[in-house]
C-alpha cells in the first residue's frame, strides 16, 4: 500500500550559515499508512514541531522529499497548496486562532479558501461540528464567548471540516481537565473513523498515548530513535527516560514489582491490562495460568 | 491566624457580564484556608473557579462577598494592595507571556526594581533566585532561546527575587514536556521543603497533585475533597462524579479491589503501589508455586 505520507532523507535546517545556525531534523525517513493512528513523542526540542510542519508543507526540507499519497509535495505549487488541504494541522492551544465574528464562520474558513460550493460548504460545517459536539445553537456565537474546552472544538473542526486525509494535532488536550482531554480524543477517533484519516498526534503525556496509538513514533536529537507499538516503545523504560521521557505510571508499577522480584511481564501501558495481569495471577495462579 | 497564609471567609463571586445581564455566579461562600509552609495542591474540571480563587489570592480579583485575608491583611484594602502582592506571587501557565526583558537576569530583576530595591540588594536577591531554580549558569542568557522548563523556571524565578511568602502556581507544568515537568516540580519541592515558602499549585495532573501534603478537589464553585493526597484520591467514585480522575496506581489498585482483592486504596506512589501488590502477590499460596 501507497503511504499516504513519507519522508525521505529529510534535513532541515535553521538560519543556515548564520551563528544560530541549527540542525533540526537529520536525515529523516518515516512513512505514515492511511487511516493509521500515530502518537509522536519527543522532549522539547526533539524536532516534533519541524517535523509535522514538513508533513504539509509549511516548511520545505533543506534536504530530502516528502511525498503526499507518493508524489513529491514540492513537484509543483499548486500541488503543494493542494497538500495542505488534505493535510491538516491543528497547532498547540489552536482555540488561539480564532478570528471570525461567529463560529460557523470561523469553521468555514478553510472549506471557503479551498472554492467549494456555498451548499458544500454548509454541509461542511455541520458535519465538523458534529464530530466535534458543538451545537447547533452555538453556531452564530462568537466564538469568543465560548469556554475554553469549546474553542478549542471549534478550532479543530475548522481543520476538520476541510475533511484532510491526514490530521496531525499538537498537543489537542493540553490544559483540558480529564473529561475534556477524553471528549476531545473520542472526536478525534470519530473522524479518524469515519473518514479512514490518519492521524498524527504530539502529545506529552504517556498514558494518553498508551491509550490511543497504533503505534508511536520517539523523536530524540532530530531523528526518529524509536517506532513501533506502545508495548515495543514502552518496554524501553530506560532509553525513554535518558530522552527526557517516560513510561506510563501503571508501567513504572510494573517495572519496579520486577525489581521486588516478582516474577510479572512488564509490557503493560494501561491501567486495564495491568488489572487483568494481576487478577490472573492472583486468581489463576502465575501469569502461564 | 498567625500561621495562616492565606483565609477565604464565605467568598462570593460573580464574573460580570458584558452585556449588561446577569453575571456568572462562581462561589456563593467559599471557605478555606491555607497553612503557612504547606504546600497545597487544587484540583478541578476546567470551569470549576480553581483559577478565579487563585487570583483571589493576591487581589487580582476582590471579592463581592466575604473575604480574603493574606497574611492577616484584607484584599479589599486598597492600601495594603502592594504588600499583599509583594507576599503573593503568581505564576501563570504560558511561561512566553511571562517573560518580559531578553536577559534572563534583568528579567528575574524586573519585579525588585519596581518595588524599589536598591541595586546591590536586586544584585543579591536576582543571583539568589537564579541559584534556587538552578538557572544561575544561564543568567545572561536570553529568554526566548531557553527551553519551556527553563523558562518557567525563570518565571518562578522572577517571583522568588520579590521574596515572597506564598508562591500560587496556575497550571505552569501545561505547556511543558515530561523533563520540563520534572525540572518545575523539584523546583516547587525544593522552596516549599527548603525555603518554607507556602506552594499553591494549581494543576489538571494528579500525578503533580500527589506530591503536595493537601489536595483540596474543586467542582463547581465548591470544594467536595479536602485532604491529604491518600484521603483525597481514594475517594474514587466522588472524583469520577465530579469529572476529574485518579493517579494510575489508584485506577489500578481500584480496580483489584473491585475484583476482591484487597490492596489499600491510599498506596498513591509507584513504590508504594508496588510494593503492596507485591506484598499481595506474596500471600497468594498459588502463584508462589509457580513461580519457583
Amino acid at each position: 500500500m501507497t503511504p499516504i505520507i513519507e519522508l525521505q532523507n529529510v534535513s532541515h535546517i535553521y538560519s543556515p550559515g548564520t551563528p544560530f545556525e541549527h540542525a533540526a531534523l537529520r536525515n529523516v525517513s518515516l512513512s505514515i499508512a492511511p487511516g493509521e493512528f500515530v502518537g509522536l513523542i519527543g522532549h522539547t526540542g526533539s524536532g516534533k514541531s519541524t517535523l509535522i510542519q514538513h508533513m504539509n508543507g509549511l516548511l520545505k526540507p533543506t534536504e530530502g522529499k516528502v511525498f503526499f499519497g507518493g508524489e513529491d509535495i514540492w513537484k509543483d505549487p499548486k500541488f503543494t497548496r493542494q497538500t495542505r488541504f488534505k493535510v491538516g494541522l491543528v497547532f498547540q492551544y489552536p482555540e488561539y486562532q480564532l478570528f471570525e465574528e461567529t463560529v460557523y464562520k470561523d469553521i468555514a474558513f478553510g472549506p471557503k479558501n479551498m472554492g467549494l460550493s456555498e451548499d458544500e460548504i454548509r454541509e461542511r460545517v455541520y458535519r465538523a461540528a458534529g464530530f466535534v459536539g458543538i451545537e447547533k445553537e452555538n453556531m452564530e456565537k462568537s466564538p469568543f464567548d465560548l469556554s475554553g474546552g469549546q474553542k478549542r472544538r471549534v478550532a479543530i473542526a475548522g481543520v476538520i471540516a476541510m475533511e484532510p486525509d491526514v490530521l496531525i494535532l499538537d498537543e489537542p488536550t493540553a490544559g483540558l481537565d480529564p473529561v475534556g482531554r477524553q471528549s476531545i480524543l473520542q472526536n478525534i477517533r470519530d473522524y479518524q473513523k469515519a473518514q479512514n484519516a490518519a492521524v498524527i498526534m504530539v502529545s506529552h503525556s504517556m498514558e494518553e498515548i498508551a491509550s490511543n496509538v497504533d503505534r508511536l513514533i520517539v523523536m530524540d536529537h532530530g531523528a526518529p530513535a524509536m517506532s513501533g507499538s506502545p508495548e515495543e516503545v514502552f518496554s524501553h523504560a530506560q532509553e525513554l527516560v535518558s530522552m527526557g521521557l517516560n513510561v506510563p505510571r501503571v508501567t513504572q508499577v510494573f517495572l519496579q514489582l520486577k525489581k521486588l522480584g516478582a516474577d510479572v511481564d512488564s509490557s503493560v501501558f494501561t491501567v486495564e491490562q495491568g488489572a487483568q495481569q494481576l487478577l490472573s495471577m492472583l486468581k489463576g495462579g502465575g501469569r502461564d495460568a | 491566624m498567625e500561621n495562616q497564609a492565606i483565609t477565604v471567609k464565605k467568598l462570593v463571586y460573580t464574573y460580570p457580564n458584558p452585556d449588561g445581564r446577569e453575571g456568572i455566579q462562581v462561589f456563593q461562600g467559599l471557605d478555606l484556608s491555607i497553612e503557612q509552609g504547606s504546600f497545597v495542591a487544587v484540583l478541578g474540571h476546567n470551569g470549576c473557579g480553581k483559577s478565579t480563587l487563585a487570583k483571589h489570592f493576591n487581589a487580582i480579583l476582590l471579592p463581592l462577598g466575604g473575604s480574603v485575608h493574606v497574611y492577616g491583611m484584607d484584599t479589599l484594602d486598597e492600601n495594603l494592595l502592594l504588600a499583599i502582592r509583594q507576599q503573593v506571587g503568581m505564576v501563570f501557565q504560558n511561561p512566553d507571556n511571562q517573560i518580559v526583558s531578553n536577559v534572563v537576569e534583568e528579567d528575574v530583576a524586573f519585579a525588585p526594581e519596581n518595588l524599589g530595591v536598591l541595586s546591590d540588594e536586586i544584585r543579591t536577591r536576582v543571583d539568589d533566585a537564579l541559584k534556587a531554580v538552578g538557572m544561575y549558569e544561564y543568567r545572561k542568557h536570553a529568554p526566548h532561546l531557553l527551553s519551556g522548563g527553563q523558562k518557567q523556571r525563570i518565571a518562578i524565578a522572577g517571583v522568588i527575587a520579590m521574596q515572597p511568602k506564598c508562591i500560587v502556581l496556575d497550571e505552569p507544568t501545561a505547556m511543558l514536556d515530561p523533563r520540563g515537568r520534572q525540572e518545575v516540580l523539584q523546583t516547587i519541592l525544593r522552596l516549599n521543603r527548603e525555603s518554607k515558602i507556602t506552594v499553591v499549585l494549581i494543576t489538571h495532573h494528579m500525578d503533580e497533585a500527589a506530591l503536595a501534603d493537601r489536595v483540596v478537589a474543586m467542582a463547581s464553585g465548591k470544594i467536595v475533597a479536602d485532604g491529604t493526597p491518600q484521603q483525597v484520591f481514594s475517594q474514587v467514585e466522588l472524583l469520577d462524579n465530579v469529572g476529574l480522575s485518579v493517579p494510575e496506581t489508584t485506577q489500578l489498585l481500584y480496580r483489584l479491589r473491585q475484583a476482591g482483592v484487597d490492596v489499600p486504596l491510599s498506596a498513591l506512589s509507584v513504590e508504594d503501589c508496588a510494593k503492596v501488590i507485591y506484598d499481595c502477590l506474596q500471600h497468594t499460596p498459588k502463584n508462589r508455586r509457580t513461580s519457583q
